[in-house]
């Protein structure tokens, strides 16, 4: 009973169900884990009490015989998500006291299913940024560390705080969310399972909005199984939320282990970036063949305007971005910052509200959206994004079933590496995974291979819209063949 | 589009006549329970704060979800312009600060509104004008700034933020504060046939920005400056006519009209400067990423068209042709639903004009002078027919009409048995009245002299009969009997 922190979420659904454990034992011993681990910076917010009250009702469920999907499962979930009674801050200054009263749909939803609230993780403020250095809560330090050195490393963001709360064994899964790749890349740089699902399979509603066109809520887990059992308490449609899909959530578990004979595989030449790392390439063909051999087919395929993607993201999601955050205005709710006039007071509170990177893309947003620019840019972008939306339709309509592509062209950096110098440098990390938030698909990565500092690396999956089975199938297939990564502790 | 004025539109300045040209934006509030993308309730007159939901009060993670029975009424208002009804519409964003705008922007309609083009049919004292419909879209209204409440803050009461409005867009075909007036008026009349809006200023629920230019008659367009939130059609008529003096007193004197937005300062009488084109905001339109393209399948916009009621001008012709009224008389009966329903229950199987008139003259002067609207008349459409139907077959007078009127309305009851009970019948009996006859000639030697030479002093005659009578003498039987008597 030693581990009960680094079984998986399915181990420990089973051994719950089997009184091999209490709820209340697998929320303490997390808890326990957590505390030991503050020096990772995780976890902005634990809520042990609640914790320990939601584990107390899961218990008498379970002596009941009448266990919910997530009965008693310790949870993680990104400050970003309105918990109601317990604070959410989106790791902003501007919402530093902020309590909501109600809850976002996709947590209520793991509620419902009997999950037990651990605490809120930390993230990159309003979820901007790819290394959750941007949090005012201070950065994320991933439990990975390059072989023979102590320098600290990022976990990538935005959702860094849940990718480490799961790699570090402090929460069975966690739950984050992705706008242009805030789950699949942290889920590469700490060696866990990421899945964005498709744009409108989760509600938004209850989520702070970064770009309300991208953004997608997903789990992280150890393995492709749990993030299945996660995704499927998680999805659903939601009335409050109209860009939510109205269509069945299929049980995801029973797609774990199916085979994928005959399954086709694209492998898009547009993702052989220059620059890209030997070690990269090298993971993605050990995937393809190891995908091959499971009995899929490959096809190179091409995504011509993949090279468009990435400066396109990065006028639509400040665009929005600029809009949805007009809100926190020190009038009604969080920090408020007096002026002389009602103008002194909304400058005085956004300048001390908003972080270094907040204010940079409400600029960028504010600025291609303005009168003469609009076409140019925010204009120009939306047309590239019907674009690259063709380019996958196209790709499908030839019968590939899924896209095979490295995560990000490196593994995690230094905290403080690329923070300080040329923005274009961090967002770049992003340069894989933007394409599948414009063109709204499911996107899973799974950890393949570890670099030559023996940190993680993974592989990205991109699927047909609510074709998450094909990409747990096939995640399930390259993760037998790869194994888990999980690392040493030093903390 | 370019309607010329007439002669008599024309404004005469030092340097001779002008042409004012005005277009309208009506903001009407739609008549909805729930607010366009909330469910909280849009009652008049609530508790500061009382009726805001999360959404309104855009907390965070918060999202709209349109209200259909808003985007219904936006559709009904459009067949009831005879606009086209696009089947595929787009919400924006139109982005600003202001503490009563708590999303930081307001959600409406701008490249693609939900209704395109239509038309409005105005009746003017020299003929009828029509006015194009550009457009008419969806969007939130904010909510509301009070500075008086505290020395040194402003507090913000958003009961109204995120209630529905519709915008409609009249094309610039207004030539006079008349028109414009006459505009209004007909809308709002449209408006509440339709039941999509209460249109009732008061409550600010029709507001006008009204856009006014002047110009040499014939020549192009000048530029124009938008009087913002007019609020009664009587500020509407005196902004556009201090507007267009103030225009015209630069234009002669060799100055140039700067496009800016003004307001309407009701005490003063005169428009002021509120901001510049330089000053202008930059709204940053673009579609809202949180709700989907408004689609409108023909199934549901068919269901509209056919639950419309009869509109003001199809009944106003219908008044005309069925029930031989004049077009005056139909125009005002059919100003308010209520008015011509009410007329319609009480004519009906009676004569119509008879009806009309006394609606018009007996029942508009009485609710006058009690000052309230038809709907609280206390005398009801079927008293008033009874009535008529009594004048119609003889029992009563007019004049005794106009008392029985009275007492309907002061006590209430059934007419009918009202002039059995009081004795109201009118007199006919010739033998009774002939009596009645015989003592006044005899009384009046004089007048009966007169009389032969002059037939008019036959109203003496009936006068003093009626008022022996106590109104009650039926006017045609003394008549006959009278110039038999009187032998003229």
């Amino acid at each position: 009973m030693t581990t009960l922190t680094s079984l998986t979420l399915a181990e420990a659904r089973d051994g719950l169900r089997a009184k091999k454990f209490s709820a209340r034992e697998l929320a303490d011993a997390h808890l326990k884990a957590m505390e030991q681990a503050r020096a990772l910076n995780a976890f902005v917010l634990e809520t042990p009490e609640r914790a320990q009250a939601m584990a107390a009702e899961a218990d008498q469920r379970l002596a009941k015989g009448g266990a919910r999907p997530l009965e008693g499962i310790p949870l993680g979930i990104k400050d970003l998500f309105a918990t109601a009674g317990v604070r959410t801050t989106a790791c902003s200054k501007i919402l530093e006291n902020f309590t909501p009263t109600y809850e976002s749909t996709v947590t209520a939803n793991l509620w419902r299913d009997g999950a037990v609230l651990l605490g809120k993780t930390n993230n990159d403020e309003f979820a901007m940024g790819s290394s959750n250095e941007t949090s005012c809560f201070g950065p994320v330090t991933s439990p990975w560390r390059r072989k023979g050195s102590n320098v600290p490393l990022v976990p990538g963001g935005s959702s860094g705080g849940s990718a480490v709360a799961v790699a570090a064994n402090l929460a069975l899964g966690a739950v984050g969310t992705d706008t242009g790749g805030s789950i699949r890349q942290p889920a590469a740089f700490t060696g866990t399972v990421g899945i964005k699902p498709t744009y409108g399979r989760c509600s938004r509603w209850g989520i702070v909005a970064f770009a309300s066109s991208l953004d997608q809520a997903g789990p992280f887990a150890r393995n492709v199984k749990d993030a299945a059992i996660l995704l499927r308490s998680m999805a659903g449609h939601d009335p409050k939320d109209s860009t939510s899909a109205d269509r069945a959530v299929p049980d995801f578990e029973k797609a774990i282990g199916k085979s994928v004979q005959g399954r086709k595989i694209g492998i898009p030449k547009e993702y052989r970036v220059p620059g890209m790392p030997a070690e990269i390439e090298k993971l993605w063909q050990q995937g393809a063949a190891w995908l091959k051999s499971a009995g899929a087919e490959l096809v190179e395929i091409s995504l011509p305007h993949t090279k468009y993607a990435l400066p396109a993201y990065y006028i639509v999601a400040p665009a929005e971005a600029s809009s949805n955050l007009a809100r926190y205005d020190g009038v009604r709710y969080g920090l408020r910052v007096p002026g002389r006039d009602i103008t002194e007071l909304y400058e005085q509170t956004r300048a001390a509200g908003f972080g270094q990177e907040v204010r940079r893309r409400v600029l960028i947003g504010t600025y291609v959206l303005s009168a003469g620019y609009y076409d140019a840019y925010y204009l120009r972008a939306q047309k590239v994004r019907t674009l690259i939306k063709r380019d996958f339709e196209e790709v499908f309509a030839k019968g590939v079933d899924a896209v095979l592509t490295p995560a990000t062209p490196s593994s995690a950096f230094a905290i403080g590496e690329k923070s300080a110098g040329d923005p274009v440098e961090m967002y770049l990390n992003d340069v894989f995974t933007v394409t599948v938030n414009m063109a709204g698909l499911p996107g899973i990565v799974v950890p393949a291979g570890r670099d030559g500092a023996g940190l993680p690396l993974g592989l990205q999956l991109i699927g047909r819209p609510f074709d998450e089975e094909t990409l747990f199938s096939l995640g399930a297939a390259l993760e037998q063949a790869g194994g888990t990564f999980a690392p040493a502790r030093w903390w | 589009m370019s309607r010329p004025a007439g002669k008599s539109k024309l404004v005469r300045g030092a340097q001779g006549d002008w042409e004012v040209v005005i277009g309208m934006e009506i903001h009407a509030q739609v008549t909805s329970k729930a607010k366009l993308f909330s469910g909280a309730s849009t009652e008049f007159g609530g508790a500061p704060n009382s009726q805001v939901s999360l959404v309104d009060a855009a907390m965070p993670g918060m999202l709209p979800v349109i209200n259909a029975h808003c985007v219904a009424q936006a559709v009904r208002t459009g067949l009831g312009l005879k606009a086209k009804v696009n089947k595929k519409s787009v919400f924006d964003r139109k982005n600003y600060f202001y503490p009563d705008l708590p999303q930081g922007y307001q959600i409406s309609q701008y490249q693609a509104p939900v209704v395109g083009e239509g038309k409005v049919l105005v009746d003017l004292p020299d003929g009828e004008i029509e006015v194009g419909i550009e457009r008419l879209h969806l969007e939130q209204d904010a909510g509301k700034s009070l500075h008086e409440q505290h020395p040194t803050m402003s507090l913000v009461d958003l009961n109204r933020a995120g209630v529905a409005l519709m915008e409609i867009v009249s094309k610039p075909d207004l030539r006079s504060a008349e028109e414009a007036k006459a505009y209004v008026t007909k809308l709002r009349t449209i408006l509440r046939y339709l039941g999509t809006s209460d249109a009732d200023m008061e409550k600010g629920n029709l507001r006008a920005d009204v856009n006014v230019s002047v110009r040499k008659p014939g020549a192009p367009l000048n530029t124009r400056c938008e009087i913002k939130n007019v609020n009664s059609i009587r500020f509407i008529g005196q902004a556009i006519e201090s507007e267009a003096r103030r225009q015209i007193a630069i234009l002669e004197d060799g100055g140039k009209i700067e496009q800016e937005t003004r307001l309407f300062d009701p005490a003063k009488g005169e428009t002021r400067s509120m901001r510049t084109k330089e000053e202008a905001h930059d709204y940053r339109y673009f579609p809202d990423p949180d709700l989907l393209p408004l689609e409108l399948d023909d199934a549901f916009i068919a269901s509209i068209a056919a639950s419309l009621p009869e509109l003001p001008d199809e009944k106003k012709a219908r008044f005309v042709k069925e029930y031989g009224l004049s077009a005056y008389d139909a125009g005002v009966l059919v100003a308010e639903r209520e008015t011509a329903d009410y007329f319609e229950q009480a004519a009906k199987g009676r004569d119509a004009k008879a009806a009309a008139n006394f609606v018009i003259n007996e029942l508009f002067g009485r609710l006058n002078k009690a000052g309230i609207g038809i709907e609280r008349s206390p005398v009801a459409a079927e008293q008033v027919g009874t009535i008529l139907a009594l004048v119609a077959e003889g029992t009563i007078s007019g004049k005794i009409a106009k008392d029985l009127f009275e007492i309907v309305w002061e006590e209430g009851g059934d007419p009918r048995a009202i002039v059995e009970g009081r004795g109201l019948r009118q007199v006919t009996d010739t033998g009774a009245l002939e009596q009645v006859i015989d003592e006044i000639v005899a009384k009046n030697p004089d007048k009966t002299a007169q009389a032969k030479a002059k037939p008019a002093v036959l109203g003496w005659f009936v006068g003093q009969v009626m008022r022996a009578t106590a109104g009650k003498a039926n006017p045609q039987v003394v008549n006959e009997l009278l110039k038999k008597k009187l032998g003229v």
